[in-house]
């Protein structure tokens, strides 16, 4: 797909509200706009956003056509044991994007 | 001498009113047709399933006067201890005036730590945006506020 940035810290407390900042490259194509010659541009989002942490869900967001190009998401999750924070964004081709970001919890 | 560059102004005035609403006439055609207060109401619906939003609780932060409709940074913080039993399950964005009314659907987990979630969304044109959030004990929670575009989302192509 295409550039996925995710911003957190690698250490924190137990019980710490860790801010997670992600954002990825897409160009959230809303299907309601028309190329030079007039045809429709194929719509092209990404649908879903899922964050887990120690597999276990943070955050799932459906996304629509009105999230800005690039989505930037910022949430935070729960520290509550060391372990992988892993994010997915699946678009309309279906083509998937995988990041993840290690927590260790003190 | 005056009055004649008077009169040529006033030609050009005209000409360019013209020319004005001329070029009006296609955009508007190709805008796309807004959501309709009655399929934002549908959507919202869809969440609700009969139960009625209580406002409070929830605080929507979008700019009041935001000049770029492309891309419009909004937050939805919602007030709760986060705990096993009392907490918020999902987080819901409307805009009634996009061609679509649902901008996003939030769930939080069990390792969401704040009931709070911030994103940039595109707004069509000047219109009230709504935010639900459904406690885990079914409640739900709203907040509603009106924001100005200055340009709108949609029309650049």
């Amino acid at each position: 797909m295409a550039q996925a940035l995710v911003k957190i810290q690698a250490q924190a407390k137990r019980g710490e509200a860790v801010e997670v900042r992600a954002l990825i490259q897409h160009p959230m194509e809303t299907g309601f706009r028309r190329d030079d010659m007039g045809k429709p541009i194929a719509r092209d989002i990404i649908r879903e956003f899922v964050c887990t942490y120690a597999g276990e869900e943070v955050l799932r967001a459906e996304l629509q056509p009105a999230i800005a190009a690039n989505p930037f998401l910022v949430f935070h999750v729960l520290a509550t044991e060391s372990g992988e924070v892993a994010f997915r964004w699946t678009d309309d081709k279906g083509v998937v994007q995988s990041e993840s970001a290690r927590l260790t919890v003190s | 001498m005056r009055g004649l560059d008077q009169q040529s102004l006033l030609g050009r005035r005209a000409l360019l009113a013209g020319a004005a609403a001329g070029l009006a006439w296609p955009v508007l055609r190709v805008r796309p047709v807004a959501a309709t207060p009655a399929s934002a109401k549908a959507a919202m619906d869809e969440i609700l399933k009969g139960r009625e939003p209580t406002p409070g609780r929830v605080k929507l932060d979008i700019p009041v006067l935001a000049d770029n409709g492309n891309s419009v940074p909004m937050s939805v913080r919602v007030a709760s201890p986060m705990t096993a039993s009392d907490r918020v399950r999902s987080i819901h964005v409307f805009a009634d005036g996009n061609p679509l009314p649902v901008v996003g659907h939030f769930h939080l987990g069990p390792r969401a730590a704040k009931a709070e979630i911030a994103t940039r969304i595109r707004l069509a044109t000047t219109q009230t945006v709504v935010a639900l959030a459904v406690m885990a004990d079914r409640s739900v929670w709203s907040d509603a506020l009106r924001v100005e575009i200055v340009l709108s989302a949609c029309l650049d192509d």
